[in-house]
């Protein structure tokens, strides 16, 4: 058997795809949030919670509708777009002007009523959501064999960033967007439609939270409190990778994903810290991030 | 104003003193759950009220000061003044790493980093094999007070809680109004100009955030003793949320506001805990309700009503004053 500083090879190359797994949806996830705060200058903390419903809905779907996989993975992100355009309209948009950490706050007051909500309405217990037929089974690669819903998240994590990087850098509407971060007023000035162009990210970001919850919802089990813990972590890996650069957070959320799966096969102990570890290490040598421009 | 203040003040006494007599009126317990609680959202606002830094994480501060109490007590056989010393001891000195960390950042990000800190703090305290993970500390046994105080009697405990509750709230009133206060609120008001004037801004916010995390430990010290559990619940994110909320509600631009906004969301969640999970709900409405409308918090606006009132009957009385010359 091959080993690689005492651990065998395929232990090794086993966590650094499930590393690679969860740092996919770091990716999504830190994505959002670096979307939504270049444009409408909010950290939402709701992120989590909106991850939890995109889960939630499609389990709902499922048991009530019969709705299956491939039609969640449509549905829930829409659903959960126009609950997050409803509450940008009623909510975040007054505070808006105001310091930003109005904006973490507010939206922290919403994770404890959605979360809330859902525990009233199904209990704090996880549900369980089989992965859909297609992708059931495992693959060998050569080295390993690995699950093919795996392989299917991260090839849909890939494809969700490199079309979002495409949308926002390579697009009329993406251009628009950029100018609107840059320079809101001016771009008013223009004739863009600045305020709806908030509303239509805020949607957005928060409808690539609830897609990353359609994904996770076969690996994990689904529960109101699943959202929370991890957007903290996305909180770590925001801090190291800085929120000025779209394309930064999604590459720091990978590689810190293929860390904590290496830390687990080397000393699994602090598999769960590591990230904040790296955090407190980073904010030493490096205060700005890793990709940090500006100070929020 | 200050007689009448200092009169609310011993009538505020003198019924918190009735207390312990009255136990079918008010339950002692929930009255010394309040008491830490209130203590431990001023000692939260000197960071966030008056130096403008809104930490995360203050649960670290609060629950690693009650395990450590707890473990001094239960785990070593010590006494309460120890295991309260060693509490505020081990929280001042978590508030002075978080605070060395989280400063070298500010605005939302620092929110961030504290929060993600007081993450690591809860995974340590749910790994280590003396906090019994999710059953937590219990029967932690209270002691005898240097070596007179028997915390046992019920009468004997709710005033030592009240005393060092009220000692921790001087002190708290007591930085605020220093010159070392006075310097928190230039940092928060302009912090470039508080540099150019030559303060060592980053080392007044570490020092800041080791003095509010070390009262915040004294609250914590307090709840290990008086409910003689320690639990992740103490070090959880939650705890972060309701200090921030009660802070909020309070009004966060006085020193004793966030007395008012601890009463009251104790209060919900005493009375209304078999709501179960709508409670949670009703606490995310209210910060809700805080953020887009009273951001002054419940004693910011009753002081702003008054300022109005005051202003307008002295408008009134100088246009009096006019139309009687003319």
């Amino acid at each position: 058997m091959i080993e690689i500083f005492g651990v065998p090879l395929v232990a090794l190359t086993g966590q650094i795809m499930l590393g690679i797994v969860n740092g996919a949806f770091y990716a999504v996830l830190s994505l959002g949030l670096a979307i939504i705060f270049g444009i409408v200058k909010v950290v939402n903390f709701a992120h989590g919670a909106f991850f939890m419903m995109g889960a939630f809905i499609a389990f709902l779907l499922l048991e009530n509708l019969g709705i299956g996989y491939w039609g969640a993975i449509f549905l829930a992100p829409l659903i959960v777009g126009a609950f997050g355009i409803v509450i940008e309209r009623l909510f975040l948009r007054r505070i808006y002007g105001l310091d930003p950490i109005y904006g973490l706050l507010l939206t922290f007051g919403m994770v404890l009523v959605i979360e809330g909500g859902f525990r009233v309405a199904y209990g704090s217990s996880g549900q369980i959501y089989t992965t859909p037929g297609a992708l059931r089974g495992a693959a060998d690669l050569g080295f390993m064999f690995m699950p093919i819903y795996r392989l299917f998240v991260i090839a849909a994590a890939v494809a969700i960033c490199v079309l979002v990087w495409f949308a926002i850098e390579r697009t009329s509407m993406g251009a628009k967007l950029r100018a609107a971060t840059e320079r809101p007023q001016l771009t008013q000035a223009f004739g863009i439609d600045v305020p709806l162009l908030m509303t239509l990210t805020y949607g957005g970001g928060v409808a690539l939270a609830a897609l990353a919850g359609v994904l996770a919802a076969p690996i994990q089990s689904v529960s109101p409190s699943m959202g929370s813990e991890l957007v903290i972590i996305v909180f770590a890996i925001v801090v190291i990778g800085g929120l000025g650069s779209v394309s930064g957070a999604a590459i720091t959320g990978l590689l810190l994903g293929v860390v904590e799966g290496l830390t687990k096969v080397f000393y699994s102990e602090a598999s769960t810290i590591i990230v904040f570890l790296i955090m407190a290490l980073v904010l030493l040598v490096r205060p700005a991030g890793l990709f940090g421009r500006e100070e929020g | 104003m200050g007689m009448r203040s200092l009169l609310l003040a011993l009538g505020a006494l003198a019924l918190l003193a009735l207390v312990p007599f009255f136990p079918q009126v008010v339950y002692p317990v929930f009255a010394m759950r309040v008491m830490c609680l209130a203590l431990f959202a001023c000692a939260f606002n000197i960071l966030l009220g008056h130096t403008g830094i809104l930490s995360f994480g203050h649960a670290a501060f609060f629950g690693s000061a009650a395990y450590f109490c707890g473990y001094m007590l239960k785990e070593l056989g010590l006494s309460p003044e120890i295991g309260i010393v060693t509490g505020v001891a081990a929280a001042s000195l978590l508030g002075a790493i978080f605070g060395a960390l989280a400063t070298r950042r500010s605005g939302i990000y620092l929110a961030m980093i504290t929060l993600a800190l007081s993450q690591l703090v809860y995974f340590l305290f749910l790994r280590l094999p003396w906090t019994h993970a999710e059953d937590g500390m219990q029967q932690i046994p209270r002691g005898v007070l240097l070596g007179i105080l028997d915390l046992d009697d019920d009468v004997t405990l709710y005033f030592v809680v009240l005393v060092l509750t009220l000692a921790g709230l001087a002190l708290v009133h007591r930085i605020v109004n220093s010159p070392f206060g006075e310097v928190l609120r230039a940092i928060r008001e302009h912090e470039p100009r508080a540099i150019s004037l030559g303060y060592p801004v980053a080392r007044y916010k570490i020092l800041a955030f080791t003095l509010s995390a070390g009262l915040s430990g004294l609250a914590g010290s307090l709840k290990v003793i008086v409910y003689q559990v320690a639990s992740l619940r103490d070090v959880h994110w939650s705890m972060s949320g309701d200090v921030i909320l009660m802070t909020l509600l309070g009004g966060m631009n006085s020193v004793f506001g966030p007395v008012i906004g601890a009463a009251l969301i104790s209060s919900l969640y005493h009375y209304f805990d078999a709501l179960g999970g709508w409670v949670t709900i009703m606490v995310g409405a209210i910060f809700i309700a805080c953020v887009l409308t009273f951001r002054r918090g419940i004693v910011g606006e009753l002081e702003a009503a008054l300022a109005t009132r005051r202003s307008t009957t002295s408008a009134n009385d100088e246009k009096d004053g006019t139309n009687a010359t003319n």
